[in-house]
């Protein structure tokens, strides 16, 4: 792991307005990440986490503190929702083309790369399906494949398997860990459960209630690449047993 | 095909057969109720000496002026008061208002402005046809869903890439309702304008028909409309089923 951080975030703090005045949602925020690193920031719902991830893709601006991205102002952004989030209007292969297309990518470089994500997404015979016709776990896997379709510098992540039932979400967390092996890329990810967290990061952040602080920097230490049984191994269970003790 | 006309056709014969029983027995004069064969001799009188081919296309041309100008204008207004809550504040009394006097009180006066040409029928066409459409313009504008934003702002798209990649498809089922309800309101635009004072059209040929108790050339006039706005119709319905086949 490289040692310049892709990613450095300084005493980050964010503000709503309502009509009780302002909420605070997060608080001297700060954090660093490296190229290819695979975060996963956990915390109980109202800690802030997504305020965090909408923080980092400029959806949203501090109140206070810095976002600074290594190499350029704006970083090239792959974004997941906790809902697939598809044009409805679309098909499978346009839908995964959209960010070539704002990119202004040429069409048969663009039709190329689609082809290539739709194969290593296991999408093959869906390319002109209609979201309608897909079910969650597809569609969300369709959503993953436009996030990486542009070579993002980062991958943002909002708690992308939460509607999704358990057998499909621990199927989604091995191809998850799959495709960020192949591509190599910077991943946040929010999540609430601690087992998705452990199975998948590199480091997981814990978030307190609100306004959202970090409460502990866990370093995962497991052996890559994860299979399955490793959510059973003692140190899992020690590692998990940690951050539930933060949470709570 | 034949089969799925079946129902259609049997119930316009049906139609035609109780007409023609009504005219028949009844003893009602033909000039009160004509019967439908003295409307089919009137119609095709009326082809070969070219009168009904002449005034039909005056009354096609100024319906689809004033249904194109009006969804024109609606769409545009329509995605800007969607856009800007003070300007529909501001606009929106006028709006109202506008409809809240029927389109007959004010056909008199825009004769009187406008003479009694083409234009004040277009202009007549294009109010009745503005409405529907604007309405259906800003709720389906407001309908966008906001994550589509938020996934267009992550890729840092353009406000042209949002609206023709987000806002027009998006918002586009519930416009082409709205053009469903103008294309028929065009025609009644069109003869209201007619009727208030016109030399060319069908509105001026029921009135013709009127004064000279000449009723089953009021029929025919009556059929050519009906047979107007269902094309528009259809041809709305052609429109959906070519842009929407997203749709179930």
């Amino acid at each position: 792991m490289s040692h310049t951080p892709i990613l450095s975030i300084r005493s980050l703090g964010a503000m709503f307005t309502n009509e009780n005045g302002g909420l605070r949602v997060l608080e001297d925020v700060t954090f660093d990440v490296h190229p290819r690193e695979f975060v996963c920031v956990l915390g109980p719902s109202g800690s802030g986490k997504t305020t965090l991830l909408r923080l980092v893709a400029g959806l949203l601006t501090p109140t206070t503190g810095q976002i600074t991205f290594a190499r350029k102002q704006q970083p090239r952004i792959g974004m997941v929702f906790q809902q697939a989030n598809l044009m409805a209007w679309r098909t499978v292969e346009q839908n995964i083309m959209l960010p070539l297309e704002v990119d202004g990518v040429g069409e048969r470089t663009a039709l190329e790369k689609t082809r290539e994500m739709i194969e290593l997404m296991g999408l093959q015979g869906f390319e002109d399906s209609y979201p309608r016709d897909l079910s969650g776990g597809m569609a969300q896997r369709v959503a993953i494949a436009r996030a990486l379709i542009h070579d993002p510098d980062l991958l943002l992540l909002d708690e992308p398997f939460a509607s999704l039932d358990a057998m499909t979400r621990e199927h989604m967390w091995n191809e998850l860990s799959r495709i960020w092996q192949a591509k190599q890329k910077t991943v946040i990810m929010v999540t609430h459960s601690i087992n998705e967290s452990l199975f998948l990061a590199d480091r997981v952040l814990v978030l307190t209630q609100r306004p959202g602080k970090i409460k502990m920097d866990v370093e995962v230490d497991l052996p890559r690449p994860r299979k399955d049984d490793i959510r059973y191994t003692p140190h899992f269970g020690k590692l998990a047993r940690k951050l539930r003790q933060a949470i709570e | 095909m034949i089969r799925r006309l079946t129902p259609i056709l049997l119930s316009a014969f049906a139609f035609l057969l109780g007409w023609h029983l009504l005219t028949r027995y009844s003893g009602i004069p033909n000039f009160i109720l004509p019967s439908p064969l003295s409307v089919w001799m009137r119609f095709l009188r009326a082809v070969s000496d070219g009168s009904l081919l002449r005034h039909t296309r005056v009354t096609l041309i100024e319906i689809l002026l004033g249904l194109f100008a009006g969804v024109l204008f609606a769409v545009v207004v329509g995605y800007l008061l969607a856009k800007s809550r003070s300007l529909e504040k501001a606009l929106s009394p006028y709006l109202i208002a506008s409809q809240a006097i029927p389109i007959i009180a004010i056909a008199p006066l825009l004769a009187i402005w406008l003479g009694p040409g083409i234009l004040s029928k277009v202009v007549i066409c294009a109010l009745i046809v503005f409405f529907p459409v604007l309405v259906n313009t800003i709720v389906g504008v407001r309908a966008v869903p906001t994550a589509l934003y938020d996934l267009m702002n992550s890729l840092h798209a353009t406000r042209a890439h949002i609206l023709w990649k987000v806002e027009v498809p998006a918002s586009l089922p519930v416009v082409l309702g709205g053009l469903r309800i103008g294309a028929t309101l065009s025609v009644i635009g069109a003869i209201v304008g007619e009727l208030v004072d016109a030399r060319e059209g069908l509105g001026y040929l029921l009135r013709v028909g009127d004064f000279q108790y000449d009723t089953p050339m009021v029929f025919v006039a009556v059929f050519i409309l009906i047979g107007l706005a269902l094309t528009l119709y259809g041809f709305v319905l052609l429109l959906e089923k070519r842009f929407l086949k997203w749709q179930k």
